[in-house]
């Protein structure tokens, strides 16, 4: 019983951060909101594993967590300067 | 039963500090702040709701295995917050003051 309230309220968190995504004013707010949305993809893959009683999916929620860092430091390499206000100008 | 009673706490604190950090970054003003969301949902959130799955599970393989994602999570989370924060002020993005917010019209307001 638990565990769907902490799931609910990972999904609830990550439904803001992708609001965030999509409204943010700058390409490292958008960033940060997808940051943000891989650590609750980590911590809801682990609640649910709990909550199917499927203790495997531990492992998939530890190789996530380790995909969501390089792929935001990758995306940091790709953004490049100037490209701050690339939404105002347009 | 006691183990069960403080798992609940724990998850109940965690899922609490998680809605309040999603809040946080959807509300904050500019990016330095929604930083700080950011760094409640990775530390308090993250930690209370793996000491509450690590309190609930049976085998000692499945503890080893949520202490290594909290660890992962304590480690990469800094560095990447750090990295983003670096980049953004290189790349000229002002930090939200309220002289800022005077002269720029409530232009980066969401």
């Amino acid at each position: 019983m638990m565990f769907i309230a902490a799931a609910a309220a990972l999904i609830a968190a990550m439904v803001l951060a992708l609001a965030r995504a999509f409204a943010g004013p700058t390409a490292y707010d958008r960033i940060l909101a997808v940051n943000h949305i891989g650590t609750q993809t980590v911590l809801l893959i682990a609640v649910v594993g709990f909550i199917a009683d499927r203790p495997d999916f531990l492992d998939i929620s530890l190789l996530y967590a380790l995909i969501n860092f390089i792929a935001t430091i990758a995306v940091l390499r790709y953004v490049k300067r100037g490209q701050a206000n690339a939404d105002k100008q347009s | 039963m006691i183990l069960d009673i403080l798992s609940w706490i724990a998850i109940a604190i965690g899922a609490f500090f998680v809605a309040v950090g999603g809040l946080g970054i959807w509300r904050m003003p500019d990016l330095f702040s929604r930083m700080h969301p950011a760094g409640i949902i990775d530390t308090t959130g993250a930690g209370f709701i793996l000491l509450g799955l690590v309190l609930q599970s049976d085998d000692w393989l499945v503890s080893v295995k949520l202490v290594l994602i909290f660890l992962f999570l304590i480690f990469t989370s800094p560095v990447a917050t750090y990295a983003l924060a670096h980049a953004a002020l290189l790349d000229g993005v002002k930090p939200w003051t309220r002289q800022n917010l005077k002269t720029k019209e409530k232009d980066d307001r969401p």
